[in-house]
């Protein structure tokens, strides 16, 4: 197994493939009800694609390609507002995903022992979903470089199929936006947002990033207000950890 | 496919992989230190924020705070039931039947 106590030389050893095959099932059997609770979203993102005017392809290739739920919708927010250039969407793309850096950090100790190519395989399927699911997983047995992989591919899996299925289905819903569907967007960003406001640092950071998107939104060329208002108003939350926590 | 949307997710995939990847090869050993850790975690905050209120404020553009801004009354209803329930289905359900409801009494 992988302990603690192995030694240098076993460090880096190939893990056994049947440890492997069997940790990958139980990792997609745990994963399955979180991944059938992102088929909507999969679904919202096909037909959000057609809205923009992405074709079958593009759409389904930004699922396959990027696999992360928030930057594509978000790109392609940008996308039907005409705005096409490159930096901008891949920028936002970036500061959008900062948190897997986050998460990826709280992993690298137990991911460390593995190949490289493995853990460059694994940290593709890096979602919230299947980080909180590996992170339990970790709490309650021990790290399984096959667990992790069986609730990777599951939901990877699981997004691009709702994805290319929301494309089709969205086909038949004529002019979506007349009928505010875009609305699923903000309402679908309102559900991840309400649950992170949990203390004072997270209640300035949602004001000043609401007060100066607003600002910028009217005054500011482009989407750049998104940007200026993540920088601001997460350099105020930070500042404001800082300051409780050296205060206690 | 046209190139410069192919260009686009390209671009898009290389950020996506770099922030789930980067800090598997920068600590792999340590940790996140601490001031970047309190920065970091309000990015996702942050950003939400900002995609959110602008949509539901400026639906087209320019400021509407009247009630006939259907996307500011769903978008209440959402926040309230994603306060309430926690729930990411619900939210989206709840708010979308709201608004699918306020654009056919305003047609």
């Amino acid at each position: 197994m992988w302990g603690a106590g192995v030694s240098i030389a076993k460090t880096h050893a190939k893990p056994e493939p049947y440890l492997l095959a069997g940790e990958f099932w139980h990792g997609v059997r745990d994963s399955l009800p979180v991944a059938l609770s992102v088929v909507p979203f999969g679904l919202t993102c096909g037909v959000m694609g057609l809205t923009v005017g992405l074709t079958f392809l593009e759409t389904v290739s930004m699922s396959v390609l990027v696999f992360a739920g928030a930057a594509q919708f978000i790109s392609m927010t940008m996308l039907g507002a005409g705005i096409t250039a490159f930096s901008l969407i891949v920028l936002t793309t970036l500061l959008i995903n900062l948190r897997h850096l986050l998460m990826g950090a709280s992993l690298a100790p137990y991911m460390a022992r593995l190949p490289m190519p493995l853990q460059a395989v694994l940290a593709f399927g890096l979602v919230d979903e299947t980080y909180a699911l590996i992170m339990n997983r970790i709490l309650v047995k021990e790290y399984s470089p096959g667990y992790q992989m069986g609730c990777n591919v599951n939901f990877y899996l699981v997004w691009v199929a709702s994805t290319a299925a929301g494309v089709f289905l969205g086909g038949y819903i004529p002019d979506p936006l007349a009928w505010g569907l875009d609305f699923a967007l903000p309402a679908l960003l309102m559900a991840l947002l309400i649950p992170r406001l949990a203390d004072r640092p997270s209640y300035f950071a949602c004001i000043v990033s609401a007060l100066v998107a607003v600002l910028g939104a009217l005054y500011l060329p482009g989407k750049w207000y998104i940007i200026i208002a993540c920088l601001a108003a997460s350099a105020v939350g930070g500042f404001m950890e800082g300051e409780s926590s050296s205060a206690r | 496919m046209r190139g410069e949307i192919f260009l686009i997710i390209a671009g898009m995939a290389i950020a996506t992989y770099f922030t789930r990847f980067a800090c598997l090869v920068l600590f792999r050993a340590g940790g996140v230190p601490g001031w970047l850790e309190r920065w970091l975690k309000h990015v996702p905050t942050a950003i939400l924020t900002s995609l959110i209120v602008p949509a539901l404020l400026l639906p087209r553009g320019t400021l509407d705070l009247s009630l006939s801004n259907n996307y500011l009354l769903a978008g209440c209803v959402a926040a309230v039931t994603a306060y309430k329930t926690r729930n990411v289905i619900a939210t989206m359900v709840l708010g979308l039947i709201v608004m699918l409801a306020l654009c056919w009494i305003s047609r």
